[in-house]
């Protein structure tokens, strides 16, 4: 705010002020003919008001009024860019409760901290803690039940992108992963058909009984050779690499879908997942409860 | 002294002026009794004796009535009502308000002379003024006395219990939301926290003030009822009424003038018994007027001085505009008919859904991040989360129950626990396999029951969605 706009606010708050208490001292008094009728002369349906005076205490709540306003615009912002004497603003009470949160909600997230995840699965209020966090901090892209979506990985089955151990989960939530398949059409031949055969044997590798089919069979051994290129990152034997973040491609989970349009489109486009890093949204005390949460669901019900 | 609160033009100042504020005036009730004093007297001491007594209730081992803000749950006669139930709260409301217009309609400012709390601790006040002090004529006589000890002393003690009373209402208000045991143990050790100071010390000085000194000024300018109580009143509605053709010429020494048979006088004797009893300081005699509390002490009043020369009773009365002037009228009629159809259908509901209450609470939300989900095994996943609340005190053991189309499947922990009070988010996920049969997107049921109490159960309407043909 400009010092112009800041002194125009003063000027137009002080002339408020001063005006309602000029008006008041300045009907304080009326003329003994203007007390002496009987009624104010207003009608509404033949329904006259009379002529009454006000409680003298009326006036003074009015005063009372008043200075509560002085008080009010001594102590909290209000006169432009002045700032009260109590300092008050919307932010300094928002971090001041978010604050007082942390100091009741802090000795417990440090007893839970004092547990080790694989331990801390144990301790069914802090799987409710866990599933609060969760709800409101990952449900939105792996789903309520921790199930993921097309393009978002299941976290309550045993298959895992970059390592189910406490240690994997809690950096997957902490630092984030950034998943990058490049597009490989170029390297296997650029031709629709040669895609088309990848696509097909990288079918085959979780479903073996592909090769019985003729066509297939035919695909499958022409793309054989151009695997190597896959390799590098999923494997020889395309079984995934923990390292890179790159999957499993001879089991039944499928990220993106396991239909050959589904594997067509990752050859040609390549795909980039991305888990956002959570260190700047949940202290290390929160991520160590909800990483203990995400390996529960992963682990023999805990009935 | 004709009306106390017209402007006297005499009290002006130097130059003429006249204040616009008038002075107030202390009124200084006299005692009265009677009929419909003791009906009075039976109101506030009821209305008195429940504020007191109901925090000091137990039911099961609690408080009976408790308004638990901090945990949100308002706590009445072993029934738990939460946020969620706040229609309950808005239509007890509604139905006091419409109470309130059916015994205006009925009787005018009956409940403000009978049942209101400001009327109700002014004259606890007025009462323990009247033990200390004496009546009207020894309280103005002191007014006007100089400070002896006596003065003091009575004086003082006055203020002293006035402060208890006080004391004693703030502390019980407070008992009413935060446990009243608890909170007056901890008297003694000074142990109360910052608001529970604030709070009581609040409704202890507001009481003071109240009932100690503000009284009628708040009928008269503060209370909002008195702005609308006009548009129920009608020329049938009772009101505390005083007889001008029975009283009117007024006079005193009635007996010596009652020869006079040219212009007789009337029953009224004048003796200002009427105006010395009201508690707003009117003068009943200039008829109807907005201030009158229909608190009927001028009839007891006057019924006695008429006793006492030996007229009827009824020179002031409950009566209706209509009768004064000796026209049909009639108490019962279709306006009070109208309001008591309304109260009594209300209320009736109202009692009908709070015994038909369920205590327990279950929202379905679908997950908004997809429609459906198809699994790597081809079946199709709509995934829900159920809140799921026991509003009762006590542990409950729920089943989860799925109503939908042929093939559908839940997977989930089909039975749970929940502690009273207790709330449980459910990930529930519903899903049918392609393969086997198609579902097409339909209405669901989740049914959720309690295995105690069969009657404990709540159905929640979703929706499954299954991929478009």
């Amino acid at each position: 705010m400009s010092d112009f706009w800041s002194w125009f606010i003063i000027v137009i708050v002080a002339i408020n002020l001063l005006g309602c208490a000029g008006l008041l001292l300045w009907n304080k008094q009326i003329s003994p003919e203007e007390a002496a009728k009987e009624t104010t002369g207003h009608s509404f349906d033949g329904i006259v008001e009379r002529n009454s005076p006000l409680p003298r205490w009326w006036l003074g709540l009015f005063i009372g009024t008043l200075i509560f306003a002085c008080v009010y615009l001594a102590l909290y912002p209000g006169l432009g860019k002045f700032e009260g004497v109590l300092g008050w603003t919307s932010a300094n009470q928002y971090d001041s409760e978010v604050s007082l949160m942390e100091r009741q909600t802090g000795p417990l997230f440090d007893q839970y901290a004092q547990v080790p995840v694989e331990e801390l699965i144990n301790y069914p209020e802090a799987l409710a803690v866990g599933g609060r966090l969760f709800a409101n901090n990952c449900a939105i892209c792996h789903g309520s039940d921790a199930r993921g979506a097309k393009g978002y990985p299941n976290l309550a089955d045993d298959d895992w992108l970059y390592g189910g151990e406490p240690a994997q989960i809690v950096t997957s939530i902490t630092a984030g992963r950034k998943g990058m398949m490049p597009p490989m059409a170029a390297a296997i031949g650029n031709t629709d058909e040669a895609v088309r055969d990848m696509a097909i044997y990288v079918q085959s590798l979780s479903r073996p009984d592909l090769a019985k089919d003729a066509a297939k069979s035919a695909a499958i051994e022409r793309a054989k050779p151009k695997f190597m290129m896959c390799a590098a990152c999923h494997g020889p034997d395309g079984k995934g690499n923990q390292m890179l973040g790159a999957p499993n491609l001879t089991d039944a989970v499928w990220l993106y879908g396991p239909r050959i349009e589904d594997i067509e489109h990752t050859l040609r486009q390549g795909r980039s997942g991305n888990m956002p890093a959570h260190e700047s949204l949940l202290s290390p005390e929160r991520i160590h409860v909800i990483a203990s949460y995400v390996y529960s669901l992963s682990q023999p019900a805990q009935q | 002294m004709s009306d106390p609160r017209r402007i006297e033009v005499n009290d002006a100042s130097p130059d003429g002026a006249v204040s616009l504020y008038s002075k107030r005036e202390r009124i200084q009730v006299k005692a009265t009794s009677g009929r419909f004093q003791t009906i009075r007297n039976i109101t506030i001491l009821s209305t008195m004796g429940v504020y007191l007594l109901l925090p000091w209730l137990r039911w099961d081992g609690q408080q009976a009535v408790l308004f638990d803000l901090p945990g949100r749950q308002f706590r009445i006669f072993g029934m738990t009502f939460w946020p969620q139930d706040f229609l309950f709260l808005s239509w007890s409301l509604i139905i006091a308000a419409f109470a309130l217009f059916f015994f205006t309609v009925l009787a005018g400012r009956v409940y403000c002379g009978y049942v209101c709390p400001q009327t109700t601790w002014t004259r606890f006040f007025q009462w323990i003024e009247h033990w200390l002090e004496g009546d009207r004529h020894s309280r103005l006589k002191m007014d006007a006395a100089p400070w002896t000890a006596s003065k003091i002393l009575r004086r003082g003690s006055k203020h002293v219990l006035w402060l208890l009373l006080a004391f004693l209402t703030g502390l019980t208000f407070v008992g009413y939301f935060s446990p009243i045991t608890d909170l007056s143990a901890r008297i003694l050790t000074f142990g109360w926290g910052g608001w529970e100071l604030f709070w009581v010390g609040f409704f202890t000085v507001a009481t003071y003030g109240n009932a100690g000194f503000m009284r009628e000024q708040v009928c008269l300018y503060m209370c909002p009822y008195a702005r609308f109580q006009s548009v129920m009143f009608d020329r049938n509605t009772l009101i505390v009424s005083y007889d001008e053709e029975r009283g009117e010429p007024r006079g005193k020494g009635a007996k010596k003038k009652q020869a006079d048979t040219e212009n007789p006088l009337g029953d009224c004797i004048d003796c200002g018994m009427c105006v010395q009893v009201c508690p707003t300081g009117i003068d009943i005699r200039d008829g109807l007027q907005y201030e009158c509390i229909t608190c009927a002490a001028c009839i007891d009043a006057c019924d006695d001085v008429m006793d006492h020369i030996n007229k009827p009773r009824g020179l002031i009365r409950y009566t209706t505009e209509n009768a004064l002037e000796h026209k049909p009228s009639s108490v019962i009629r279709p306006r009070l008919i109208g309001y008591g159809a309304a109260l009594l259908v209300m209320g009736t509901l109202f009692m009908a859904s709070l015994y038909g209450r369920v205590p327990l609470q279950v929202d379905v939300l679908r997950d908004r991040n997809q429609l459906y989900r198809t699994t790597s095994a081809g079946n199709i996943e709509n995934i829900y989360r159920l809140v799921i609340l026991n509003k009762s005190q006590q542990a409950q053991r729920y089943e989860l129950i799925l109503d939908g189309p042929e093939g559908l499947s839940m997977e989930t922990n089909k039975t749970f626990t929940l502690q009273g009070g207790q709330t449980l988010n459910l990930p529930v996920t519903v899903s049918y396999d392609p393969y086997v049969n198609e579902v097409p997107s339909s209405t669901i049921w989740f049914t959720v029951r309690s295995l105690d109490d069969p009657d404990l159960e709540k159905r929640h309407e979703s929706r499954f969605i299954a991929p478009g043909r």
